[in-house]
């Protein structure tokens, strides 16, 4: 299947907006304006984007604590998004969620969640919903390598190969779930291998090359809307940074490791792709880009210190329905 | 006696248990790194990976397996990490643990500590700030503990590892780097003795874990003004000093139990409602808790607040209460 130049630089671009986001909430973080905890995407784009850009509008998707990635792959607004980590009223939870619970259902991302694996249950759930619908819908849960080792991934994956459900699980195995590397605690050298334990497909693809990712993406899409069932897809990823942006944040790994996967980064592979054999990005083109970016992200930052703060009273809405 | 932080009394007092007897072994995500917040720094190189074992992301399974490695004869201690996260496994410690000695006609026992961090830590939102210490309360077979102190992180810790059955033992987020004096000789702190942290004459204010700091500034400002308020830290709610609750309320005539966890179905309810019934005509006012609304918990700073019982609504609620 042919990815269109065009489609390739959204692409291009959706990744540099996480990208900037990220590398701006991180120092609103560390100045004190972002409060909580920040889980940065970083390095791992390609997974978002290229699985994203191969759904539709209604499709929906589920998210982990490392979530704004997801988010903005699947089309939310980034001064929203900003409001939320500001922790302001025009937020997407008005400011009751925080960095790991950003959700937009109007574009079908059900949020990001705070308890590793929670998404998985839920999201299978989504996927029911879509065969239930019968219009061909499809549910995504993405999730990381720590959360292949919790039960309601064992338990999801045996449901929905039992009732066909038109669901993609793609982890993102980046190789690492805080300090523990997957080595330790993942019983298997490649999770996507578990999948034959449920008798669904299994497939192994390079998380840092969005094209691939897309591909593999599209053809397990295409299987669940034809009715075929799930599928679970590894991408093998890295994160660039420490596990949060806590500046007393710890990290375990080794710096060769990290030095090896900061020159397979997923941005400068499509940016190399697209001015390479292609031909279709100058470095004009590619400036512009960056810097339109740059101001969108500006933007949100303006919008959310323009914002207020929930007034006091708003922690009792939102608990029952009225 | 040495001035030690709570995690490092925490952290003292596993290894001195780990030393006194070689069943006593931990178990949880990350500990081999110390843990993350650094409860468990360094012993991983004292004890070795067996005995502070590194687990995957499975809660269920941690605490499935410590349960059946308790009653196999090992003394596991388990690692939480947020009591959130124990969620996921509460079916192991509520259906098992807490019943397999009773439900088995006593034929096993189930020695084990549970720890889990709770508790607000600033912006941490509504699956990271739990305060669930009542529910475990409900469970028969299960005893809790929550302490405010270095020194009673030392020595209830110790009296929970040496325990036959199961102890929930909260440790609170915003309490690890409080720093106090330990008397590193000191006998374990048996369950359901209350700690008298202040001595007074007009009110009993009754609190546990974080809250106990928090009305400690409450009675040195109604102390400023002339009331005399007797702060009672109760360490273990299960069992509870009802003795010294009594004998305090008996004294003053007038209690206030305060807590982080939601009011509704609190232990709280439980405190006022065993000092209604045992000392209804020595009353000089109704009892009061102070205590979180029934809502979850906000990451946005001016709704998080919302939650938190303040010192100055705890003074206040005290000066109308001794006024009447
Ligand atoms: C049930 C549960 N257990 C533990 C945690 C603490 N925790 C948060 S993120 C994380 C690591 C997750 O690793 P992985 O699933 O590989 O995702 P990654 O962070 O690598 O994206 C852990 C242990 C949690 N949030 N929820």
């Amino acid at each position: 299947m042919e990815i269109t130049p065009e489609k390739q630089r959204e692409m291009l671009r959706l990744m540099q907006t996480i990208r900037r986001f990220e590398e701006r909430a991180s120092d609103d973080y560390v100045a004190g304006d972002i409060h909580g905890v920040v889980h940065c995407y970083i390095g791992e784009e390609a997974v978002a984007v290229g699985v994203c850009s191969a759904l539709e509008r209604e499709d929906r998707i589920i998210s982990t604590h490392r979530g704004h990635g997801h988010c903005v792959a699947k089309g939310a607004d980034l001064n929203r998004m900003m409001a939320e980590l500001y922790g302001r009223e025009t937020g997407y939870c008005k400011g009751k969620g925080g960095s790991m619970h950003i959700a937009d259902f109007n574009i079908g991302m059900l949020g990001a969640n705070g308890i590793v694996c929670g998404g998985l249950s839920i999201i299978t759930g989504a996927g029911l919903a879509a065969q239930m619908e019968g219009k061909g819908g499809v549910a995504v849960c993405f999730f990381g390598d720590g959360a292949s080792s919790a039960g309601p991934f064992h338990e999801a994956m045996n449901i929905a190969a039992n009732w066909k459900l038109p669901v993609l699980y793609v982890v993102e195995n980046n190789l690492w779930a805080m300090d523990t590397s997957a080595a330790e605690a993942v019983s298997v050298a490649d999770i996507a291998t578990r999948a034959a334990g449920y008798g669904i497909p299994g497939v192994i693809v390079d998380g840092n090359d969005v094209l691939e990712v897309h591909r593999v993406a599209s053809e397990a899409v295409a299987r669940a809307r034809a009715g075929e069932g799930p599928t679970l897809i590894e991408c093998k990823t890295y994160r660039h940074r420490r596990h949060t942006e806590r500046p007393t944040q710890s990290d375990a790994r080794p710096p060769e490791e990290i030095a090896a996967w900061m020159k397979k980064d997923p941005i400068d592979r499509l940016v190399a792709h697209l001015q390479g054999q292609q031909g279709q990005l100058n470095e004009a083109e590619w400036g512009a880009m960056n810097d339109e970016i740059m101001n969108e992200v500006e933007r949100a930052v303006e919008f959310a210190k323009a914002s207020a703060f929930p007034k006091p009273e708003a922690a009792l809405d939102d608990v029952f329905a009225d | 006696m040495v001035t030690m932080s709570y995690a490092e009394a925490g952290k003292q007092a596993l290894a001195d248990e780990m030393r006194r007897d070689p069943l006593v072994w931990a178990v949880g995500e990350d500990l081999g790194r110390g843990g993350v917040f650094g409860q468990y720094k360094g012993l991983v190189e004292e004890f070795g990976p067996d005995r502070i074992s590194d687990a995957p992301i499975s809660e269920a399974a941690i605490m499935g397996a410590s349960v059946g490695a308790a009653m196999a004869g090992t003394r596991p201690v388990v690692e939480m990490r947020f009591a959130d996260f124990a969620l996921c496994a509460v079916d192991e410690l509520v259906n098992q643990a807490a019943k397999a000695r009773y439900m088995l006609g006593g034929q096993t026992k189930v020695p084990m500590v549970i720890r889990e961090p709770m508790g607000m830590w600033r912006s941490s939102a509504a699956q990271h700030s739990q305060s669930l210490e009542s529910w475990y309360t409900h469970i028969p077979g299960l005893t809790v503990a929550a302490p405010s102190t270095p020194a009673d992180n030392f020595g209830l810790l110790k009296s929970a590892i040496r325990a036959d059955d199961p102890v929930v033992y909260f440790e609170h987020k915003n309490l690890w780097g409080l720093e106090g004096e330990v008397d590193e000789a000191a006998d374990p702190i048996p369950f359901g003795k209350a700690r008298i942290e202040r001595e007074g004459a007009d009110i009993t204010i009754v609190a546990w874990s974080a809250m106990v700091h928090f009305a400690r500034e409450a009675v040195n400002t109604l102390a400023e003004e002339g009331i005399s308020a007797e702060l009672i830290d109760l360490r273990s709610l299960w069992p509870w000093d009802k003795d010294a609750v009594l004998a305090s309320v008996g004294k003053t005539g007038r209690l206030i139990v305060t807590h982080e966890s939601v009011s509704v179905g609190g232990f709280g309810a439980e405190i006022a409602a065993t000092v209604s019934e045992a000392l209804f005509g020595k009353l000089k006012a109704p009892v009061k808790r102070l205590a979180a609304p029934r809502i979850p918990i906000s990451y946005a700073p001016p709704l998080e607040d919302e939650v938190r019982v303040s010192p100055a609504r705890i003074a206040e609620t005290a000066r109308a209460m001794v006024s009447q």
